[in-house]
């Protein structure tokens, strides 16, 4: 209980005087700086930074995947870091979400994917419900391995049924609409400096199957409406009662909170934007089949959670950046992709146990703990 | 006010940078169109498929057979040289099309050997062909996929179409099998060739199941196939599901004969399975290594092993693609001369009909014969 | 259906052999719970060791099929031996890395989870890569033959010819069934008993009854805990031994299912309960076989979770029950 270690003291002062630096800017510089930090997102896949593009793999396609992490990690912190239930079959609403839409609009239908997109969204909260009401009573480590069981069955169901496409999957789920409205050119920067390449383009949201760039620009945009959501849920009552379920679920109970209702709703939030995510990569990849969502794909989401922080929305952001991009910018390593990944996560749990990015009530508690362990010393049990 | 200033400088000196330097563009990218035959253009050919993770064997044995096509032909043009570029997509649909346009950016690059199976084959073909990089697998076998209509789709051996209505003649006709049962682990692959094999045999079936891939304990499934007093199976997968299948069959007593297809024509499938393996039939669209000597000495050579599965289809995809280099194509015009190529091959006479299947395929049958895996001829 | 009852105790024996497999490994699962009340993610890691080392030894004494009695008997020893201890250090091993640093902080349990997943990851990895990492020792001549195909299976020579001993409703019963389910069962008696009766024993029950009076009372947590995952390992790689002997085939990945499955049994019978790891897993393997038999091997793992959700609903504490503690074994 004594041993807190000093190396997060040694960065507080740093970033608390970075964020106060912008807090005490003025409104209007807070805005133009938003608003360049956006352009720069945007515009991200067709600068081509050196160093920060991937080599191996298409810099557009690898940030949409890593839009996608992002997002779905947005999604699963509500579940994990809000309310505090240990999820580890997120995937099977992942897949939920992508299934509807590949069902909706290839394989038995042929529905707009303007009108799939919420009912994937829909589809995926109600088998949230299903599998939150029964499950969410039992105690917390068993929600993680019902959930376990969950994701499983969602793929074994998938590969088993031939009217969900079987092994085969579905293919040819089509584009979304676009319109097409302005070109940008991307730069070159293979003579050392920026050079601006006017034949190498991305089309402003035209969904083709060769660009990456436009998938990217409508995850950005979804990314920021759910951030916007998440903001807003996280500081309205509904927040508060998380946060108290979570720290203690029977003196919430007492104090008047429905606790069951309220991790419901976390849960089915979560699995609305899991759903979400899920069509968005259905609608990009233009196939899916069960492969796309292996067990193995929950523990990374969760892992992107974890390591970002669980509970701090921007932790989370940076956790599914480092969890979706690392392996693509480092393809060198190729076989031991997974080993090193391993490692990383085993490293961090040791090292930064809280996430590379902790909650602000946990940095809170954490210089409570520490001035409560003071105010004990002479108690040494550990 | 300092901490404004810090972030705009940079952007200030980053728009100065963007006016300053120009731009590039247009008609100045087309190296080879021009100079003809003569000119090097540098050029690459691409392999696509898993080699790294799980399914890497495979890929590694087609680029194995690539890179001696490779070599073969760096030798006779030293001057200019074709390199290869790797797109490691480790068999994962999901990778497949951000690899692809990789490969589609990279204009050095005027045809792919793969992708190696069919599930990232789905994925990424559309990309293909959209962009008109000629694609030839030497692995990918579900039939539909020529059913697409992708102008780049050329298939190096024959399909499961082809290969499940053999295995099914040879189970009827050469080992005559009264009494089928039927497996099948639920893959695109092992799904779409049994289902072909039950159709084709009919009601010779005397029971069906299906396993799922990575299941270990067959026990289930050694219940059924026994107590339907089968003489016997043919299992549609691969060979982590097959040897420890015939070796838990073998030790409930099993006395049948077990019918595999290529995907488990392996020496994995051999060394675990060990004397449980012995007798097993094994078909596949691929050619023994017997049949190109030269071949397969070369690849002995280099490889210090026998050509695997599909090495010898790598290498004949490869040459194709080299062949059309040599020829002066690029990637535009490389479509045609794949489309119109007539030539013989390592493992067969390498020719497209319209949807880019090979004309000319053939299934031969094999037989695991005292811990190896033997020719017993053609399958006709 | 009707398949199921014709042939109603062939899936039942077999279903009982795997069950034994799933019970070993659910004792891990079940010991670490109660004590620690953490989910060893990387359990399934040390039971595939122990799978590679019962395979190994057996290629190193040259096993091969049809040998003599004393010689399948010594070669079978051997495989306990080696599988056990591989198994024990894997998880002594594991509990220093990558749970100790993390209690001595105080990290939540969320962290644990995600150390032991890393470690999961990095175990089954370092196994897959095994040609590679001999390689740069430049060992890979000398142990060719162990680390080959490092990502594909590793098959045990047929040591142990099953034969059958008895029907039963047209069931051949063979030497492996037999062993196998007597074996689990013997070996999980002694374990009972050494929880009941042994010091040791005492500890990891006082520890997970009670962990500050425990520790008030004089005992040592620490060691109590890697005790606790030493039992865990050994059972672990009784069960690899059994699995071997079964099924024959090992890979780096092969854990990661029965993992899963196992941890199923723990929970089904309750988890903490010694008693209610062997019935779990007894109760597991039957309702796969079962199941598959009614509906198709496919669905074999759907049917398990299913049972789980199923118990979880109805009998939250599974069916003897939990605590380590309480069980008065």
């Amino acid at each position: 209980m004594s041993t807190t270690t000093s190396a997060p003291a040694g960065r507080k002062p740093s970033s608390r005087s970075f964020k106060e630096r912008v807090d005490t800017m003025p409104r209007a510089v807070k805005i133009v700086l938003w608003v360049v930090f956006a352009v720069f997102l945007f515009l991200l896949p067709l600068l081509n930074i050196p160093f920060i593009t991937t080599e191996g793999s298409d810099f557009g396609g690898v940030l949409f995947t890593v839009a996608t992490y992002v997002l779905v990690a947005l999604g699963l912190n509500i579940v994990v870091g809000y309310a505090g239930l240990l999820d580890l079959g997120y995937v099977g609403f992942y897949a939920v979400g992508a299934y509807t839409v590949g069902v909706l609009t290839s394989e038995h239908a042929h529905l707009s994917w303007v009108l799939v997109v919420p009912i994937a969204i829909v589809v995926a909260m109600v088998s949230g419900v299903i599998l939150g009401a029964p499950t969410l009573r039992v105690r917390g480590d068993y929600l993680a391995i019902v959930t376990l069981g969950f994701g499983e069955i969602v793929r074994l169901t998938l590969v088993n049924s031939q009217w969900l496409g079987g092994a085969q999957g579905i293919s040819d789920i089509p584009k979304p609409p676009g319109v097409e409205l302005f070109k940008v050119p991307s730069l070159d920067w293979s003579a050392g400096v920026p050079v601006v390449d006017l034949s190498t383009t991305s089309t402003f949201l035209k969904f083709g199957i060769n660009d990456f760039v436009p998938y990217y620009w409508l995850a950005l945009g979804i990314i920021g409406l759910v951030l916007l959501f998440d903001i807003l849920v996280k500081s309205s009552r509904v927040g508060r009662a998380w946060e108290a379920t979570r720290e203690d679920e029977d003196a919430a109970e007492l104090m008047g909170v429905p606790t069951f209702r309220f991790k419901l709703l976390a849960f089915a939030l979560g699995a609305a934007i899991g759903g979400l995510s899920g069509a968005l990569f259905a609608t990009k990849a233009g196939f899916i089949s069960p492969d796309s969502f292996q067990l193995l794909l929950s523990i990374l989401f969760l892992a992107a959670v974890v390591v970002g922080g669980a509970g701090n929305r921007w932790g989370v952001i940076v956790g599914a950046i480092v969890v979706g991009y690392f392996p693509e910018r480092f393809r060198d390593f190729a076989d031991f992709r997974v080993l090193v990944f391993g490692l990383a996560l085993m490293l961090l749990a040791i090292f930064r146990p809280q996430g590379l990015l902790p909650p602000r009530r946990t940095v809170r508690a954490k210089r409570a703990d520490d001035r409560q362990a003071v105010l004990e010393e002479g108690e040494a049990s550990a | 006010m300092r901490s404004t200033l810090k972030f705009a400088v940079p952007l200030a000196v980053a728009a100065l940078a963007l006016g300053a330097c120009g731009t590039k563009g247009g008609d100045t990218t087309t190296p080879a169109a021009s100079g003809g035959a003569a000119a090097c253009g540098n050029y690459k050919i691409g392999m696509f498929g898993a080699l790294t993770g799980p399914n890497a064997n495979l890929g590694i044995y087609i680029q194995n057979g690539v890179n001696l096509a490779l070599d073969d032909y760096n030798k006779k043009h030293a001057d200019c040289k074709v390199t290869l570029e790797n797109y490691d997509s480790q068999g994962d649909p999901t990778q497949a099309p951000a690899l692809a346009k990789k490969a589609i950016d990279d204009k050095k690059v005027v045809g792919i050997v793969g992708p190696a199976f069919s599930g990232e084959s789905k994925a990424a073909d559309p990309a293909f062909n959209e962009a008109g990089l000629v694609t030839i697998t030497p692995s990918a076998t579900n039939p539909k996929l020529a059913d697409n209509g992708w102008k780049t789709f050329f298939r190096a051996l024959g399909n499961d179409a082809t290969q499940g209505p053999a295995a099914a003649k040879y189970i009827k006709d050469t080992l005559k099998s009264t009494k089928t049962f039927v497996i099948d682990d639920a893959s695109e692959y092992g799904k779409g060739l049994a289902d072909i094999v039950r159709q084709d045999l009919g009601s010779q079936v005397v029971g069906n199941d299906t396993i799922q891939q990575k299941q270990t304990d067959f026990s289930a499934s050694v219940t059924k196939v026994t107590s339907s007093g089968a003489d016997a199976l043919f299992f549609g997968g691969y060979s982590p599901e097959a040897a420890p299948m015939i070796k838990q069959l073998r030790d409930a007593g099993w006395k049948g004969t077990f019918v595999v297809a290529d995907g488990v024509k392996d020496q994995s499938f051999i060394d675990n399975a060990k004397e449980a393996a012995e007798g097993t039939i094994i078909t596949c669209p691929c050619v023994p290594p017997d049949v190109a000597p030269a071949f397969q000495a070369a690849y002995k050579a280099k490889y210090n092993e026998d050509p695997n599965t599909y090495s010898g289809e790598g290498y004949d995809s490869a040459t194709i693609l080299l062949d059309g280099i040599a020829a002066g194509k690029d990637r535009a015009s490389m479509v045609d001369f794949v489309k119109a190529y007539d030539k013989k091959g390592v493992t067969k006479q390498l020719k497209f009909d319209a949807k880019g299947e090979s004309a000319d395929i053939k299934v031969f049958a094999y037989k695991v014969e005292n811990g190896k895996i033997v020719s017993v001829g053609e399958i006709k | 259906m009707q398949n199921l009852i014709d042939n109603f105790f062939s899936y039942t024996i077999t279903g009982l052999t795997i069950g034994a497999v799933y019970a070993l490994i659910a004792l891990g699962y079940t010991l670490v719970y109660g004590v620690l009340r953490l989910i060893n993610f990387a359990h399934s890691e040390v039971f595939m060791y122990g799978t590679f080392a019962a395979l190994w030894v057996v290629m190193i004494l040259g096993g091969h099929p049809g040998a003599g009695v004393g010689q399948v008997i010594f070669w079978v020893a051997m495989m306990f031996v080696a599988a056990m201890a591989m198994s024990g250090l894997i998880a002594v091993l594991l509990e220093r890395v990558a749970y100790r640093p993390l209690r001595k902080r105080n990290a939540p349990p969320l962290i644990a989870l995600i150390s032991a997943i890393g470690a999961s990851f990095v175990l089954a990895e370092i196994m897959g890569l095994r040609s590679r990492i001999v390689g740069w020792v430049g060992l890979d001549d000398t142990l060719r033959d162990y680390v080959r195909n490092s990502r594909n299976n590793a098959g045990l020579p047929t040591i142990i010819q099953p034969q059958p001993i008895f029907t039963i409703g047209g069931y051949h019963v063979t030497n492996v069934d037999i062993f196998v389910i007597v074996g689990a069962i013997v070996i999980m008696v002694i374990l009972d008993q050494f929880v009941k009766r042994s010091r040791l024993g005492r500890g990891i029950r006082a520890v997970a009854m009670d962990p500050e009076a425990a520790a008030l009372m004089g005992v040592n947590r620490d060691r109590v805990i890697q005790v606790t995952f030493l039992v865990g390992g050994v059972m672990a790689g009784a069960a690899a031994v059994f699995y071997m002997l079964k099924i024959g085939i090992t890979r780096y990945d092969a854990g990661f299912i029965l993992g899963v499955k196992a941890f199923t049994a723990a929970v089904l019978g309750g988890i903490g309960n010694l008693r209610g790891a062997l019935l779990g897993g007894f109760v597991l393997g039957l309702a796969e076989n079962y199941g598959s038999a009614v509906v198709g091997s496919q669905w074999k793992d759907v049917v398990a979770f299913v049972l789980l959700v199923l118990i979880l609903l109805f009998r939250p504490t599974g069916l003897l029950g939990e605590s380590l503690g309480k069980a008065r074994a």
